[in-house]
């Protein structure tokens, strides 16, 4: 092969691997969105808490001397999960509950209110500097010709592929045979209705900040492990590149979401393959404002129609 | 079995019903007619609590209900076929039904689902198939159904018949005396006053969010007020 494909398939390897972590931040806007129609905008700093979450308990368990990586690694992702969970559960119903039924504009801007709470919180209580941990797995394959170009794919991002395609099944499979899956999706097409056949609504809500948060917390896991390095202000870059696939892809939409992620993150490692980096975001935010002028329903979303 | 009891209700500064008071005893088909915009669905929204009423009571199986949240009023054995049949279109029938019974044990559901698939065969035909590709006849004999999976013990109607071709809006009237036939109470709210006064028991006529008239079904159906009003002289 020659080296413009093999350097082509580096940036795809890269970009699907950046793009599945947009991905699962973005079914927490989606969902979200899908229910109440409220952008959370907090969601980008409950990806940050799991990120730090991981490190303070990885380190931890090093320093007490266990070193199975994988009990190590489980055990991150169980109280990551767990923290951001209750911060998303707790967001809502301070922030969010008490407003609902007013105008959206006063969610919205409770939102960012949260957000910047949330990143000073963090702030405050780890210092704003960068918290860096050595790398926990290393290697990977390389292949192609060392001479021309050599792919590599490392288990880092074999991981991340993995861990992200488990967790959309699941999901997938939750939302379309469960039975709290179902009320979701009749919440998100009439939530009054639901409410009028004795369904708790409210619980139905909690749930999806909850599975949303789960969902931040692997992603921050999973790109902490990957970049090593986190500080208290990822979660609002991260959180914008997600809202930007979620809308991408159609807000309200969960295989949109996965999709937006994906074509999101490949977009952005081609830009920085092709261009000088610091276009990647230009790009990034240009296909944002391109997908809401000619195509503000997104790839996979319905038309929002107004409901007589 | 339901008491309203000088209910107002308001959306906001505007007052939508005025000192209404109704009362539906067991195994009674009871009706209420009225123009559009006299607030009859605003009456049906305020007994399931969205909106709730600002004064007045609503006593339903003799226990105040006013006050409570709309999910907890809603598993008490009170159902409701909303305006404009609201079935979940993305979901399919067989989701649309068991949303109905989502309080229920599923073996408990399993059997109305049953009752319900005899009662109206189409459904069985379109089991797996979206709400939302059905036709509107279709469509509210799955509000209907859903309704009846809570295994309520009253239903509110909230006309049924609207929009439907007269051999469906028939087969749909038909259902109803069938469910009132098993015992289940019915509270119909119709444009269509003149089919509807013809299976009710009782009926109200609603003006301006205003109990006016009063009387048995047959009697206001020979009403020269109503018969001028709401049956086309």
């Amino acid at each position: 092969m020659t080296e413009t494909s093999l350097y082509l398939i580096q940036q795809l390897i890269n970009g699907l691997t950046i793009g599945s972590t947009y991905a699962l931040i973005a079914i927490g806007y989606t969902m979200v969105y899908g229910i109440i129609g409220m952008i959370n905008f907090a969601h980008g700093e409950i990806y940050m808490i799991g990120s730090y979450v991981t490190f303070i308990v990885i380190a931890g368990l090093m320093s007490m001397g266990l070193v199975s990586l994988p009990i190590v690694l489980l055990i991150a992702l169980i109280i990551a999960i767990i923290t951001s969970s209750t911060y998303g559960w707790t967001v809502e119903r301070v922030a969010y509950r008490p407003l609902r039924g007013s105008n959206r504009l006063i969610a919205l801007i409770s939102a960012i209110g949260m957000s910047i709470f949330l990143q000073n919180f963090v702030v405050l209580s780890q210092g704003s500097r960068d918290v860096a941990l050595p790398p926990q797995i290393s290697g990977g394959w390389t292949f192609g010709d060392p001479s021309v170009f050599e792919v590599s794919f490392s288990y880092m991002q074999l991981l991340i592929w993995l861990a992200t395609f488990l967790t959309m099944a699941g999901l997938t499979l939750f939302i379309s045979k469960s039975r709290m899956g179902r009320a979701c999706r009749a919440c998100s097409e009439d939530l009054g209705m639901t409410n009028l056949l004795g369904i708790n609504t409210n619980k139905i809500i909690s749930m999806t900040f909850v599975i949303g948060a789960a969902l931040a917390a692997i992603a921050g896991l999973l790109l902490g492990l990957y970049y090593g390095v986190v500080n208290p202000f990822v979660g609002f870059m991260a959180g914008l590149k997600a809202f930007t696939a979620a809308v991408l892809g159609g807000i309200g939409s969960i295989p949109g979401a996965m999709l937006g992620g994906l074509i999101l993150g490949v977009t952005e490692a081609l830009t920085s393959a092709y261009f000088p980096s610091e276009y990647k975001d230009v790009v990034a935010f240009s296909l944002l404002v391109l997908i809401l002028l000619f195509r503000p329903s997104g790839l996979l979303g319905k038309p929002e129609v107004e409901k007589v | 079995m339901l008491r309203i009891e000088n209910v107002n209700t308001h959306y906001g500064q505007i007052q939508a019903l005025h000192d209404v008071s109704v009362e539906v005893r067991q195994g009674e088909i009871v009706t209420l007619i009225g123009a559009n915009g006299a607030g009859k669905t605003t009456l049906m929204m305020t007994i399931c609590g969205d909106p709730q009423a600002s004064s007045g009571k609503v006593i339903f199986d003799g226990k105040e209900i006013t006050g409570q949240p709309t999910s907890m009023i809603m598993q008490q054995g009170l159902a409701i076929v909303p305006e404009g049949r609201r079935v979940f279109s993305g979901l399919t029938v067989e989701e649309n039904l068991y949303m109905g019974s989502y309080f229920r044990s599923k073996a408990d559901a399993d059997v109305t689902a049953e009752h319900v698939l005899e009662l109206f065969p189409r459904l069985r035909e379109r089991y797996s198939q979206r709400a939302g590709t059905m036709s509107g006849g279709e469509q509210q004999m799955l509000a209907i159904g859903r309704a009846m999976m809570a295994k309520p013990r009253m239903i509110l109607l909230d006309e049924p018949s609207l929009g439907l071709a007269p051999i469906i809006i028939q087969q749909i009237f038909d259902i109803i005396q069938k469910l009132r036939d098993e015992g289940v109470t019915i509270f119909l709210v119709e444009q269509n006053a003149n089919q509807a006064l013809r299976i009710a028991d009782r009926g109200y006529v609603l003006e301006n969010g205003r109990v006016v008239l009063e009387d048995s079904g047959d009697a206001l159906l020979t009403n020269e007020a109503v018969r001028q009003a709401y049956l086309g002289g």
